[in-house]
């Protein structure tokens, strides 16, 4: 009798059990997950390149291969999380190219009479490009959201359409080269060099820490649980480093000397003995990552986004709430739209032309990085970085297969089972903590 | 004394079927009125065209004595109405504050959500509504039945609602809950709000109602006060869809 009541009363005496790490850092499991995925991936391709998979260079030429899928990647989110399916978003990527090259090289110069070569030509385009993304991607959520019509069908039908509008557009040609200023947005035809990464990256760091300093100020106010001050400062150490680190990567991929030179001489100079520089942060690369805040903030502190996820979650339960979910439809199409534009700029801009085939099969990588994030098909459940996260792990998956020699077919098969086994993982990871 | 809703001579039709065949009701401040029928006997129907849902056919609606015009949810909420549904209505993916300002968010001075505000108020109510409701950040596929009728109340009690319809409050609850569900009712009731409540209980509705309105095939049969008849009376209403002989 009496050593149970010992029992009983250490065992009540005991602290309780130790918040797990995770919990305590209030870090998304899901999140570690994936990027455990991820190094995973880039780990095993570095050991069997011999190390030369996770090289500056590679690194560097990873991330500018990424962006164009990684922003419309964002976009299906919010199509996906609303239930619906956008499998126009190469073909709309092409229409908007066509017309952002078109722009440039023939309609602004023999319409407006703007010589090649005039400061505002990049931007009319772009704008040019923007505008017709949105009105298509607006266009279909119409028909989606008012007449009706599955998304699928709607979308199926604008992939034949808009690829070949692009088609039509341009005669089927290639259309280049593209305006040296538009070129910036490409990638390594635009980077910010060593000292602007720098910049941006102490930016981007006192960023992180005011938003995450301005949280706990928040929770503190409205007098809210907060996570210990040592597990706040771990994680801003964590997010710290991971900007600075990324910037430091990349701002050790140097230019190569022959290339410097060429700059040197065509501005009629001559290069220093040993002078070397850096590419340092591609212009590409930053437009996603704003893509991605932007994106962000949308998705949490806005009502739109708000209803995007309340309408995924139970349509029915948002329409009784006021929300007029017809018109939220046409906003996200809308929304994706303009982000297949944006990725656009970015594609033609890598390839400085316009291609016929730009962005074929894109709707494929664009989905399959989405869900890959943790984008659920049965709508409510998705998030942005999540997104960007998946189009990263798909890309370094294909470009270290190309790298180890991996047959083409046998590439697409290894993706093609990836994105199953990632949604299977997904699945029983919901089941197993009941989270949606 | 000014009824606080009428409904008057409504009929809506769903493709040849007659859900509500010109029916009138009408509530006063401070009453609890019932609606009785089997399945199918266009309760729910009358009720979803007040709270927005549908739109009827024709007949008209008068709040304060004044012609309303109510064609979504957006306008009932507009007139102070407020809906518990029978399915809840709530966004299961989403956690609690988010599900009870749904439609009506707090922003921040920038126009951003303030979901901290939104979180603490809904501490606050839920801890008036029910003191055993914690999980405030999880997302409601994850709270028991009662917690989400809670949730659902509380969206349907925060905004100063004058008038509440109540669709089947308990359908889904325990002993105790029920319990909770019935004295939250009296004291709206006391606090002069109007209240349509719909179930299948009919020993409940005695109990907690003023006046019952029974309902068949989507024809309203009568409506008695409820210390005028007894649950017998009602129940050959709903069953035979004829009035109570009161001589008899």
């Amino acid at each position: 009798m009496s050593t149970q009541d010992t029992t009983t009363s250490t065992a009540k005496a005991k602290p309780a059990p130790r918040a797990k790490l995770t919990d305590t850092l209030e870090l998304d499991t899901r999140l570690l997950g994936m990027i455990g995925a991820f190094i995973l991936v880039t780990v095993v391709f570095n050991v069997l390149t011999d190390g030369r998979f996770l090289t500056p260079r590679n690194i560097f030429n990873l991330t500018i291969q990424t962006v164009s899928v990684a922003i419309m990647a964002t976009g299906m989110v919010f199509v996906i999380v609303t239930r619906h399916i956008d499998l126009s978003v190469g073909a709309l990527l092409a229409t908007c190219s066509a017309v952002m090259a078109m722009m440039q090289t023939a309609w602004l110069p023999q319409l407006l009479g703007l010589p090649l070569g005039h400061p505002l030509i990049p931007w009319l385009a772009i704008g040019a490009g923007l505008v017709t993304g949105a009105l298509i991607g607006a266009f279909q959520g119409y028909l989606t959201g008012y007449l009706l019509i599955p998304a699928f069908i709607v979308t199926l039908g604008g992939l034949l359409v808009w690829r070949n509008a692009a088609w039509y557009l341009t005669n089927g040609q290639t259309i280049g080269p593209l305006d040296p200023t538009f070129q910036m947005f490409g990638g390594i035809n635009g980077t910010l060099g060593e000292f602007w990464s720098w910049v941006i990256g102490i930016i981007a760091t006192l960023a992180a820490m005011g938003a995450l300093w301005a949280k706990r100020r928040d929770k503190i106010r409205h007098d809210f649980p907060v996570k210990p001050i040592w597990a706040e400062i771990t994680l801003g150490a964590i997010i710290a480093g991971a900007i600075l680190g990324f910037i430091a990567i990349l701002n050790s991929y140097q230019i190569p000397a022959a290339r410097l030179s060429r700059q040197f001489e065509a501005r009629g100079e001559v290069m220093p003995e040993g002078y070397t520089a850096a590419y340092g942060l591609p212009i590409s690369v930053l437009l996603l990552i704003v893509v991605a805040v932007v994106m962000t903030v949308v998705a949490r502190k806005t009502r739109l986004g708000r209803y995007i996820f309340a309408t995924g979650g139970n349509p029915q339960a948002a329409e009784l709430s006021g929300i007029n979910t017809r018109l939220l439809t046409v906003k996200v199409f809308a929304i994706m739209g303009a982000l297949c534009a944006i990725s656009a700029v970015v594609a033609s801009a890598r390839l400085t032309n316009h291609s016929n085939d730009i962005g074929t099969l894109d709707e494929l990588r664009v989905i399959a990085a989405a869900v890959i994030g943790g984008t659920a098909l049965a709508g409510g459940i998705g998030t942005i970085y999540g997104a960007i996260l998946g189009a990263l792990i798909m890309q370094s998956l294909q470009s270290g297969m190309a790298m180890v020699g991996v047959d083409a077919p046998l590439q697409n098969i290894v993706v093609g089972s990836v994105l199953v086994l990632a949604v299977l993982i997904d699945i029983i990871y919901r089941r197993r903590t009941g989270k949606g | 004394m000014q009824p606080l809703v009428e409904m008057r001579n409504i009929s809506i039709a769903f493709g040849g079927v007659q859900a509500v065949d010109d029916v009138s009701i009408d509530l006063y401040p401070g009453e609890v009125v019932g609606l009785l029928g089997h399945n199918g006997a266009g309760k729910s129907t009358l009720i979803k065209i007040l709270s927005g849902a549908y739109r009827a056919d024709s007949g008209e609606i008068l709040i304060d004595g004044k012609k309303a015009i109510i064609n979504s949810p957006r306008d009932a909420r507009a007139h102070n109405i407020e809906t518990i549904h029978q399915t809840l209505a709530l966004a299961d993916n989403l956690p609690a504050p988010a599900n009870l300002f749904l439609g009506r968010e707090l922003r921040t001075m920038f126009g951003f959500l303030d979901d901290s505000r939104m979180e603490s108020e809904t501490r606050k109510i839920m801890a008036r509504l029910n003191p055993n409701f914690k999980k405030v950040a999880e997302p409601v596929s994850a709270l028991s039945g009662g917690q989400r009728q809670s949730v659902a109340i509380a969206r349907a009690v925060y905004f100063n609602a004058r008038i509440l319809i109540m669709d089947e409050p308990t359908a889904a609850l325990g002993v105790h809950e029920t319990k909770m569900v019935a004295d939250l009712i009296m004291e709206l009731k006391a606090q002069g709000l109007g209240i349509f409540l719909i179930s299948h209980d009919t020993r409940e509705m005695m109990s907690l109602c003023d006046r019952v309105s029974v309902m068949k095939n989507g024809q309203l049969i009568g409506t008695e006060r409820v210390e005028d008849v007894t649950e017998d009376d009602i129940l050959s209403m709903i069953i035979m869809g004829k009035k109570a002989e009161k001589a008899a």
